[in-house]
This record gives structure tokens, sequence and C-alpha cells, in this order.
């Protein structure tokens, strides 16, 4: 059996075999591989005893459950109004030259995926870009860098 | 218990309805008629297309009133100067986001939304195109269904349909916004998915987004070269359907003048399905009593009982993706489609000296998913593709009225010999119930030598329009051959529409349900509510078809399959016997599994 | 129209004299009835934007006669320029714990689920690990009633009640039919009660202080004080517990930075507020309602882009469903790309005006029918920034 399929057994059993542990399922599946692939959708319909197009229409609804590939850490920057005044194009700029991508792409090394998001709720503290589940309000560009610096050390 | 009444007025009319009744139905009371898109009477209500909006007085906003029931004392009004802006505004914005090249359309003149724009006036577009040049790309994959994104209004017909009727899913809405669409399982070609070409979404579809895999073309140009033998086969539905797409009365029988039309049209020999609908139920008959004798008497544990019938292609492909660990119930007969097929192009074939090289064969099916049948590996036992084009009911309405043909003014023909002949046991194979009528028909009187003891040979316990039917008959005072089906119960049962063949799988996988003999029809009401018959379709729609199927074979002579003469003819000349060798060559084939995820 | 003046107050995050087990306790002591009338008494509204009177909403759902019904805690905040909720359930939980559990006294439910959008992940630890405690604190004093935690994954219309009914029972988060209302069918199609964060934690003052301390603040149409989330052109971001029922004007005195030309109260869904409109536009159920968000320009900002933004944010989290929404939110983006370009002509903002109109009266849920508050507010008042 597969990782994936022994990940999706696991979640199946705490969250329990029914449509209503769906979400929280696949929450479980993004939370450690980033997105959900072919595979995953596959497993989580066999357990569930969901068509895959059901699970793909519904994961495809949640903008956090990616269906697509990702890298190992998602960014997704504040596009909204109040970040955007306050400055999320440069954050958005900065983070581009420092990973060599455009918004919406992975990094060679699939480390990274850039996205932007609507509100995150930090509109006080604007621009603020969320890396995987941890939240960096009040950026600049020199503050993203050095965020950014930190992660790509760890890797 | 009775419900309560609810009284209320509509453009100041009084009507009282029962509790519960939506805006929509009370309206409809009062002949008031509202226009719908996702609304579908076969339907759940989903409210989201919002062309059926009504004013309520004292309510903020208007009422989606398909999905609004009503209240006492409401007021509504169906027609006010909010409801006709907000609901011109919403057959706008559909066509501002629907690829309107209705001319060069499969569905122009049969679409929900150009009569909406027709009715509206809508001329000049005020709204910007959205229309995404990559939605234009058609999904041809499926020899049964294209999927044509940019005529999608979202109704999400299709997605209740395949999901409630058919507990298939192989369409879902995905993502959500300006992005959000119908769309397969990570957006794969139709043929690629568990979709089993039944149809039914196109039935449901109010615009050109799903439509048929059109071969009109295809069966002109073998029509036009004389060097073709062109044979025809009409399925025992068509001919009470056809006449809806020509402008004749719902409910209308047209055999005769279906068989002069495709003379007409130039079919070089005009024949029949139901030919062989009656071949398939002696052919299955006498498997099922192989079956029940290897089971009662040799105590063989390989042999599967229940068994179930596989004339329904979009059940074949079904069973396969869903339940492939039953497919050694299935009959191993081919449809009667297949078996027309197979045998045109050797016995007709022979016995009319044609080359079977230069022989077309082309069926006229009230279904979609017999296209993809006809192009399955299993189906060349004749040493060609035994069926070479598949039209829908609809595609030969299309035809009749491209050769110029005034439908209602032909006379009645009859079909052409040796495979022409049928019985009304083959006709009512067209309604959900009919093909278990008829080989009880021939079944019960094959082993007792008696008819069957219901008046009129009519078996009314199979008939109807219930989901799932369940009859028992006593078999009793046998022949000595069948000595050990005396006393026997034999229990059946039948299914239409695939989620309720869901129910009967379920329940005999797990031990709930024992039967000896099963059928199922793919779709809600057996193949006379067929994916390739005129569109629109309902539950009364239905009904009216089935009353004509059961009324032509009550009007028939031969009513029970092994008494069509040809039938005891082909058998006498060519096959030898039911379940013989040429038959386990020609007639009979086995089903492979198929991925389900 | 009675008016207030701008006073601060502090209620919310105020943890002095805030023993939730009392609390709980003392509403025990009273009947479920009481307990409601306590707070149709207070004249609480949803402070999560709509206003719905609580106490009617819990009345109803405890008339319901069903074995089980359920109490949620809408946490999915994500009206663009709100923050409060985010800020309270990191403060002060157990205030939120105790409003529900409350609810699910008076209304006879077991189970009450807090639902947390996704972005807002970081909390769900330190959040479970409290609930954990609150539930076995309720199971010490045998109220057999539990929180669960349910997250959202990035979906704005999940913060409409029954997409976030849809969203918990594992479909596409998009909104039901009404009726019928969550009173009667919500989460699992049972009685339900749903209550923005903010809104159960004035429950629990309400029963801490009794419901006349609460009537003491605000006005008649709005009782009570609100959380406000204040960003934008200010020197003063952040959050603020305000009375309700001052006019802008003196709201705008306190938070702007001097050189201010448009609020925007209630967030994107919300209504713009030019400066010649400040002072007679009173904040709160009689003038204009919010669920917390003032969002304040300055002259150097284009309402074009406000405009253009909001726009897309509601393009992208339409769930896409009905078509005045799906099509609707394009139709006026596209449709103001096309007057700035030149590509239609400014009278086109007419026709987009009456399509906004019709999107208010015609879309299915709240979010289609509240884009027209900003369209038509900001056409209205900066159209020339609209045109050129």
């Amino acid at each position: 059996m597969s990782s994936t399929a022994l990940l999706i057994k696991d979640l199946v059993e705490k969250h329990g075999k029914n449509r209503n542990s769906l979400m929280p399922i696949l929450q479980g599946i993004v939370q450690e591989e980033r997105y959900l692939s072919e595979d995953a959708m596959i497993n989580v319909a066999k357990e569930l005893d969901l068509s895959t197009a059901d699970v793909y229409g519904t994961a495809s609804f949640y903008t956090f459950l990616d269906t697509v590939p990702r890298g190992k850490n998602i960014i997704r920057i504040c596009k909204t109004i109040s970040c955007h005044m306050k400055g999320k194009d440069e954050i958005i700029e900065t983070v581009e030259n420092m990973l060599k991508v455009k918004v919406g792409e992975t990094s060679h090394d699939r480390n990274f995926t850039l996205l932007t998001a609507n509100c995150l709720g930090w509109c006080h503290q604007g621009p603020v870009m969320l890396i995987n589940d941890d939240i960096y309000p009040d950026l600049n560009p020199g503050k993203a860098t050095s965020i950014l610096e930190e992660y790509m050390k760890a890797h | 218990m009775s419900k309560y009444l609810v009284n209320l007025k509509i453009n100041n009319i009084p009507v009282t309805v029962e509790e519960g009744t939506t805006i929509l139905d009370a309206a409809k009371k009062l002949n008031f008629s509202i226009p719908t898109l996702c609304y579908h009477e076969d339907l759940s209500v989903a409210g989201n297309c919002r062309v059926c909006l009504v004013e309520v007085s004292g309510a903020r906003n208007l009422a989606a009133s398909c999905a609004t029931p009503v209240s006492e004392g409401m007021e509504v009004f169906t027609n006010s100067k909010n409801v006709r802006t907000s609901r011109k505004h919403v057959v706008e914005l559909l066509l501002s986001e629907h690829n309107a090249d209705c001319t060069k359309c499969f569905k122009n003149g049969h679409c929900e939304l150009q009569d909406l724009a027709s009715a509206y006036r809508i001329g000049d577009h005020v709204f910007i195109d959205l229309v995404k040049p990559k939605d234009k790309v058609i999904d041809i994959s499926s020899p049964s269904i294209c999927k044509d994104d940019s005529k999608c209004i979202r109704c999400q017909r299709c997605v209740r349909t395949c999901a409630e009727l058919q507990a298939v899913s192989a369409l879902a809405v995905c993502h959500k916004g300006d992005h959000q669409r119908i769309s397969t399982f990570l957006g794969k070609p139709m043929h690629e998915v568990v979709c089993t070409n039944c149809g039914q979404c196109i039935n449901r579809c109010p615009t050109g987004a799903l439509t048929e895999r059109s071969y009109i073309e295809e069966v002109w140009e073998a029509i036009n070269d004389l060097g073709k033998h062109v044979v025809v086969q009409t399925a025992p539905a068509v001919r009470v359907a056809l006449g809806e797409d020509l402008g004749m009365e719902l409910g209308t029988r047209v055999t005769g003048k279906m068989v002069s039309a495709l003379r007409h049209v130039g079919f070089d020999s005009v024949l029949d399905t139901d030919f062989t609908a009656d071949l398939t139920i002696l052919e299955e008959g006498n498997e099922l009593l192989r079956r029940l004798k290897k089971v009662l008497v040799d105590k063989d544990e390989t042999v599967a009982l229940p068994m179930f019938t596989s004339c329904s292609p979009g059940w074949i492909k079904y069973i396969e993706h869903m339940f492939s660990e039953q497919l050694p119930n299935l009959s191993t007969c081919k449809s009667p489609q297949q078996m027309f097929g197979a045998l045109a192009k050797t016995y007709y074939a022979q016995r009319k000296n044609i080359n079977p090289k230069n022989m077309v064969v082309v069926s006229i099916m009230p279904c979609t998913a017999k296209k993809f049948e006809s192009g399955r590996p299993e189906m060349r036992d004749s040493g060609y593709q035994d069926v070479d084009y598949v039209l829908t009911t609809r595609e030969l309405a299309m035809m009749i009225k491209q050769a110029g043909i005034d439908f209602s003014k032909l006379d009645e023909d009859g079909y052409d010999t040796i495979m022409g002949d049928s019985t009304g046991a083959a006709v009512i194979f067209g309604s959900t119930g009919g093909v278990m009528e008829a080989a009880l028909r021939t079944v019960y009187e094959v082993v007792t030598g008696r008819e069957v003891p219901f008046t009129n040979l009519n078996i009314v316990p199979v008939r109807g329009m219930e989901g799932v039917k369940e009859a028992r008959i006593m078999l009793k005072d046998v022949k000595p051959d069948f000595s050990y089906l005396e006393g026997v119960e034999v229990s059946v049962a039948i299914a239409h529409g695939l989620s309720n063949a869901k129910k009967i799988m379920e329940a005999v996988r797990d031990g709930k349900a024992t039967y000896h003999f099963v059928e199922v029809m793919a779709c809600p009401g057996g193949c006379l509510g067929g994916g390739g018959q005129p569109i629109p379709t309902s539950p009364d729609i239905r009904k009216k078809r089935a009353e004509a199927i059961y009324s032509e074979d009550e009007g028939l002579i031969r009513r029970k399959s092994h008494e069509n003469p040809e039938v005891l003819q082909i058998y006498k000349e060519f096959l030898i016997e039911p379940l013989g060798h040429k038959s386990h060559d020609l007639l009979h084939t086995h089903y492979k599994p198929r991925k389900r995820y | 129209m009675e008016t207030n003046v701008l006073k601060k107050v502090d209620i919310i995050f105020d943890i002095t004299d805030c023993d939730y087990l009392k609390i709980l306790d003392r509403c025990m002591s009273k009947t479920q009835d009481e307990v409601i009338l306590d707070i149709i008494d207070s004249g609480l509204k949803g402070r999560g934007g709509a206003g719905f009177p609580t106490g009617l909403k819990w009345k109803f759902t405890k008339n319901e006669d069903s074995d089980v019904k359920y109490v949620i805690c809408n946490a999915d905040e994500g009206e663009p320029g709100t923050f409060k909720d985010r800020e309270i359930l990191d403060r002060v939980p157990e205030k939120v714990f105790t409003g529900m559990a409350i609810c699910g006294y008076a209304i006879g439910a077991k189970e009450g689920y807090i639902y947390l959008r996704g972005e807002y992940n970081f909390l769900k630890k330190n959040l479970q690990a409290k609930i954990d405690l609150f539930n076995k604190q309720t199971i010490e004093k045998n109220f057999d009633f539990t929180i669960f935690l349910r997250s959202g994954s990035g979906a704005y219309i999940c913060g409409e009640e029954s997409a976030l009914f849809e969203s918990m029972e594992g479909f596409r988060g998009e909104p039901r039919n009404k009726p019928p209302y969550p009173t009667i069918a919500g989460y699992n199609w049972k009685p339900t009660v749903i209550n923005n964060v903010e809104t159960l934690v004035y429950v629990s003052m309400i029963c801490n202080l009794g419901p006349d301390k609460f009537k003491e603040l605000g006005t008649k149409d709005s009782r009570g004080s609100k959380v406000f989330s204040v960003s934008g052109d200010t020197p003063n971001a952040g959050i603020y517990e305000i009375e309700l029922g001052m006019p802008l004007e003196q709201f705008v005195d306190a938070f702007g930075d001097g050189d201010t030309k448009a609020v925007q109260v209630g967030g994107a869904s919300g209504h713009c507020v030019p400066r010649k409109n400040f002072n007679d536009t009173i904040i709160g159920f009689e003038g204009i309602p919010t669920g917390g968000s003032m969002m304040i320009f300055n002259s150097s900002r284009s309402m074009y882009n406000v405009l253009h933004d909001y726009l897309e944010f509601f393009t992208e989290e339409s769930c896409g469903q009905c078509t005045p929404c799906r099509v609707g939110c394009q139709q006026l983006l596209k449709g103001i790309e096309a007057v700035k370009k030149g590509d239609r002509k400014p009278s086109y903002l007419e026709e987009l005006k009456k399509l906004a109109l019709t999107m208010k009266s015609a879309a299915k849920c709240g979010l289609g029918q509240s884009v027209a508050n900003p369209f038509n507010s900001i056409i209205d008042n900066f159209r020339e920034e609209i045109i050129y």
C-alpha cells in the first residue's frame, strides 16, 4: 500500500467513514502532501464510496485543497484591498525574484509554490502572507526576504 | 393523512393548493407558465438558474418559484416589471457565457435557452462575451456523447441526472466563481471515465452542451454509395416516440410510417430489431433454464444466480465498472442490436446473396450507449464490425426531415422479410419490465405447456414505472423434461434507471434478496426513456410512450416470441437450436471488468 | 433619530470578573425559556453583518421538535476588512465556548461546532487545547454539551450559513434554497442555531451581567456595542469596541488620517460612504449595519482600483451556482474595465447599475445580493474616477 493510501486509511479511521468526514480527510492529506494527487482522490473516493468526480468537484471548490502539484512550502500573499493599498505588489515582486517563479508557479526544486490569496484577515497589518499555516503580517520587502531566506535555509 | 391546504393569490387570482406545493406548481394550476431552465421534473430542485423568479408581496427579494413553497395569504406576481427585468437580465447573462453559434448547433431549434432568447426578443448583446476559447474545444472522445463546455449554462441538470437517476456521478460541478464548470474527474475525456454512455444527461441538457455523437453524414454516405447494401434495423421503442420529433402527438404509434420513411430515405433492407428481440427471448430463456438446472439438479456452485438481462448497453458498462464481481450473473446473450448485426452479415447476407463486405448495418436506437456498444471489440463475430452505425431516434427524425419527407402523410408499410417479423413480446422490450414479461410468456409455456396465468397474457405485476418491481410465479404441473422445476416459485425483479439497479445489485451482493432472474434497463422507463429519444422527457411523456407500446403489443396476433415464424425459420435453417454452436459463436459474449475509480 | 457619540467600551476582551463556569451555572439555574427571554430582552442582534435578532433565532430553534439540534459558531470570517473574530478566538475563546454552551442549554443541543476558516489554521492548536479543557469541565458539571472544531479550506462563501452546513457535511459550499431556514433544517438538516463569534461573546456577557447592562449601550435599534475592524488609510488600524449608533463623521474624526475621502462600511459587500455623507450616516442597524469592517480611503486612492479589487474578489469567491452572481460579477468586473479602457461608453455604467440591482433581488444568497452595495455606491459617488 502506498504511503498516500496508508495516510488516507488513518484519516478515515480518525474521522469516520462518512461524507461528513470528507473535508477533514482532504485537509489531512493536504497537510501532509500539500495537494491532492489523482491517487489520493481515487483512494478517498474508494474509502467513502463516492465517485472520483464528486471528490474532485468538492475539493476544487476550496482554494486550499489544491488538485495540482504544489511545492513543499506554499506561500500565499494576500491580494485584497487593504494589503493592495499597503504594497502587496512589492512583496509579490520580491518573492517572485527570490524564487524565480511567477504567481501560480512552483520552484524548480519543488520547495516553494507562490500563490495569491483573497483576504487573509490581517487588514490592519498588511501586507501579509501565509507560508503553509504560518502567518507573516506587517511585511515589507526586506522582511519578506529574510523570512524566505529562513525557509530556504531549512531546505 | 391529508395535507393542509394553503390559499394564495397568483397575479391576483386566488388558488388553493396543498401545503408544500411550490409556487411554480401552483402557477401551473392556474395555467400561468413560468419559464425554467435548471428545474426538471425528474430531478431534485436546484434553484440556481434564477429564470423562474417571481415577485412575492412583502419579500425583500424575488423568489425562485421552483424552490419556494407557497404559504398562506401569499401574493405572487409572475410578470411584474421587476420580474421581467430580472428574467431578461438572467437570460442575457446566460447568453453572455454561452457560445451562441445557434445555426451550427446540433440542438438548433431544440434548445431551451434559444427559446427563451427568442421569447424575450433578446437581440443585440448588451453584455460582454465571456466564452473562453479553451471551452470551445469539444470533447468528442466518447463514441456516444459530445461535451461542449462553451454551450454549458451550469444548470447542473446533467450532474443531478448522473447522480440521482443513474448513481454514476461521472460528471460533477467543479471549481467555483468564474472558473466553475461541469467536469469529469480531473477533466479527463469522457471515454476515460465511468460514464455509461446512457445519454440521460443529453435528454435533460437544456442547450447543446451535451449531445449525441452524430453519424448522420456517414449513413447518408453509405446510402449514396451504390456499391453498398445498407440494412437498417429499428429498435422497439423508436416506433412509439419518433412521431414526437415529426409533429405528431405524444404517444402515437408510427411503425408503418417509419418503415415507409426508411425506404424513402433509401435503405436497401428495412428490418426489425424486434426480430432479434424475439430471438433473445429464446436464447436467454433457455440460458435461464440451463442455469436453473445446473443449480437445482447438478448443484453446480459455479453457476451464478440470479441471472441479469444483458440487453441494455448502459447497464452493461455500469456493471463492468461498478459491480464487476457480479459479471458472471450477466446473461451471455448479446443485445438484440448486436445479435441482429451478427446475423445480418452472416445469415441474411447468405440468404440474400450479398457479400457481407459490401453490407452496411445501421441501427435506429432510442439509445446513445448503443453507439458505444457497436464499436466494442466483442462485437465483430460476423468477421466484420457487426453494426456499422447507430443513429438515435432524434437523428432519424433529422434524416427524414432532410429528405423532405412529409411524415404524417406517409402510407404505412411493412418490414422486409427474413429478419423483419416480430411479436408483441418483442415490442414490449421497449418498456421497463418488457423483457421480463416476454421471457415469462415463453419460459412458462415451454416449462408447463400452458400460457402464463395472466388475463390476456398481460403480466401486470412487472409493468409500471415503479423503480424496483418484484414478482413471483409458481411452476406447477410442469412437463416431464422440466421436473426439476416442479413446485419452484420463480422470483424475478425489474429495475430501470441505474440508481434502482444499484439497489438491487447491493441487495443481491449482500445476500438480502434472492431472485432467479433480474431485468435491468439503464434508462428510466426502459428504452422508451432512452438517451436517444426525443427531448424533452418527463414521467408523463414516458407513461404515454409505454401506453403506446403495450397497445401495439395487444394489437398483434402473435404475442409470444417462440411463435415468431422467422425465428422458428432461423433455428431450422441456420442456428439449429438455442444455445447451440452457431448461437454461441454469433449471439453470445462475455464482458470484462472495468476500473471503477 | 437617536444617535450616540463615539464611545469606546471594553466588554469583549475584558476578563475581569468573568468566571465562565459560574456564568454557566447561573444560566442553568434558569429555565431554557428564561435564558432565551434574557437574550430577546437584551435586543442583541447578530454581529456577523445580517443582524437577525439572536434571541428569536434561539426561540425558533428551541420550539422545533427534534432529538438532535446543533449550535454552530460561525468563525469563517472572510469579509475583506474584518479580522475581529480571529482576535476574539485568540484572546478570549472561553467566552465564545460559554456562549455556545448557553445556547446549547437554551435550545436543547448537545453538540456545538466551531467552523474556523482555513486561513486561521494557526489558531487551531491552541484553540483545540482550550476546547478540550472546556469540554472536560462541562462533563464534570454533568452538562451534556461538547464542542468540536472544524475547519474551512479557503472559501469566502462558506461564511453564508447554509453554505457552511454544506461544507461541514462534506460538500461544495453552495448556499441552499431558503426556506427552510437553519432554525428548522440546518446542519445535517436538523434545527440549528448558527451565530457569529462575537455574538456568542455578547451572549455570555448578557448572561453574566444581565440584559439591562447590555441595553444601556447603543440605541433603540442597535443595542450594545460592537467590535470594529479598522483598516486602510488610518494611523490607528486595529480592533476597537465601540457603542453602536454613532455618526460616521465622529468615527472618521477619531480614526481618519485627516484626508479621508470615503469609508467602506461593512467590508467588500458593504456600502461606500463619501465624505459628503459622513455626517448623516449612522453606524448601526438604523443606518448602515456592518459586520465590523471599516475601511478608510484617503484622497490618494483610486476608487476604480478599490471597486476593481472588490469585484475581482466576488468574481473569484462566488460559489458559481446561480446565474446572477456567477455571470453578473464577471460582467460588472469586465464592464468597468471596458469603460476605463474606452471600449464601452460611460453610459454603459447605467446598464451595469441596473444589472447590479437585478443581482440584488435575483441572486440566491447574500453574496450575490450584496454586490450592488459597493458597486452602486462607488459608481454613484465616484463616477469620474471609474471613467477617467
